[in-house]
């Protein structure tokens, strides 16, 4: 999102202020201000509280756009999500990040559409994916999977492959062949040739890995570069 | 010419069956009459084929590039897209088919008037390619009777007129006039 600058660069010191100044306003309730690479999150403890947070950084403190809503399924943890704000401000270009945590038995937490309008489509679409209601929201509709569609597809719980529905005159779903997979990456491979999802064989991911990591080894051997995947010739 | 009343048999090919069709005519006179009535309305139907374009997603482009100048459809008639499925006998499925817009895709498919073919472009169409996942049609002959699929992700235009000229063999091959029972 925001270029990587330096801590001395004015707009991080700029958004750090920003960031103090609502912390200040608030007290207790927020916590942080954690810096990650030259940017600022802010964690709202009390999810109920989130609008009046938000309106104070959009009208006090010039945190005019935002950018997007998202979500977390922190799955086997309580409080189960976690609602990520993004927020920007066009007269100080700074970014913000607001956080604060959902339970899974409420799943429900206050409208921002009172604060920016552009927050109805960002909380329809992680009411769908993910089931957390908005409430007073103008029009709490699904807005990717349609009406009547049983499931909350990123949930951690729900497969990959998904699960039969079916809803006659207006859609059905069957659950995908997975063939294997899901082929994601493999985790914690050193470099992108370790990493690739497409040989992967699940029994033996270790021993796949290795192969590979080796098969690196040589090919650096013999031309005094790893350049991936690929025959090896002797160098010339 | 002969008279007798045997009856003849012979492969054929129809969109709707799958596999060969048996096609049984009712004696050799009658063949011959049928076979160069076919021959005349197949070569007029398979020469002007116009698509329904139905551009889902990154193959619509390599799609709308085979409608352009340098591919130029045209050269092999079918170069009349037509957005009402009324006016149209292919449906190019060009893309990904969700569950959401599978529906739709089937309805588009019943409103096209017969006869009517399909070409599944590219691996979304086909089989949903890259996308296992619990929103996507695995296929999109899951619904729609699929003549020709293409593959490539995108498919480049000259597989695109390589599948209609496929498309056009089979369309030749109609037995349109006779009666048709699966070979199988």
């Amino acid at each position: 999102m925001a270029q990587a600058e330096t801590k001395t660069s004015p707009r991080v010191e700029k958004t750090a202020d920003l960031a103090r100044r609502l912390k200040d306003q608030f007290g207790d309730l927020i916590s942080g201000p954690e810096e990650f690479r030259a940017e600022f999150s802010l964690k709202v403890a009390d999810a109920e509280r989130v609008p009046e947070v938000c309106q104070f950084a959009k009208k006090e403190l010039g945190f005019d756009f935002l950018v997007d809503i998202s979500s977390i399924d922190n799955y086997g943890d309580d409080p189960r999500f976690t609602i990520v704000y993004h927020l920007y401000g066009y007269g100080h270009l700074c970014y913000l990040r607001l956080k604060t945590d959902v339970s899974e038995e409420k799943a429900e937490l206050p409208t921002v559409t009172t604060v920016w309008r552009t927050a109805d489509w960002h909380e329809r679409e992680i009411y769908d994916m993910m089931g957390v209601r908005f409430r007073g929201h103008p029009d709490l509709r699904r807005i990717l999977m349609w009406e009547g569609y049983p499931y909350f597809p990123l949930r951690k719980d729900f497969p990959l492959s998904g699960r039969p529905t079916e809803l006659p005159d207006v859609a059905f779903t069957e659950p995908a062949p997975m063939a294997g997979g899901p082929f994601v990456t493999i985790a914690g491979g050193k470099d992108t040739v370790a990493r690739e999802p497409r040989v992967r064989i699940p029994e033996t991911d270790s021993l796949e890995t290795n192969a590979r990591l080796e098969r690196r080894r040589d090919i650096k051997e013999a031309h005094g570069k790893a350049y991936g995947p690929g025959p090896i010739e002797p160098r010339k | 010419m002969q008279k007798s009343a045997e009856k003849c048999t012979e492969f054929g090919y129809d969109s709707k069956i799958e596999g060969d069709v048996v096609v049984t005519r009712r004696s050799a006179a009658v063949n011959w009459l049928q076979k160069n009535l076919d021959k005349g309305s197949n070569w007029g139907r398979k020469n002007s084929l116009w698509p329904m374009p139905m551009g889902l997603a990154c193959c619509a482009i390599e799609l709308m590039a085979t409608g352009a100048s340098r591919f130029d459809i045209s050269r092999f008639g079918a170069e009349v897209m037509r957005f009402s499925p009324r006016q149209s006998d292919v449906m190019i499925v060009a893309g990904t088919v969700t569950y959401k817009m599978a529906l739709a895709v089937k309805r588009i498919y019943d409103q096209m008037a017969e006869p009517k073919w399909v070409i599944a472009m590219g691996a979304c169409a086909s089989t949903g390619g890259m996308y296992r996942s619990y929103a996507v049609l695995q296929g999109v002959d899951r619904i729609l009777p699929v003549d020709v699929y293409i593959a490539g992700c995108p498919p480049r235009p000259e597989a695109l007129l390589d599948g209609l000229l496929r498309l056009q063999d089979k369309v030749a091959k109609e037995p349109a006039m006779a009666t048709l029972k699966n070979a199988g």
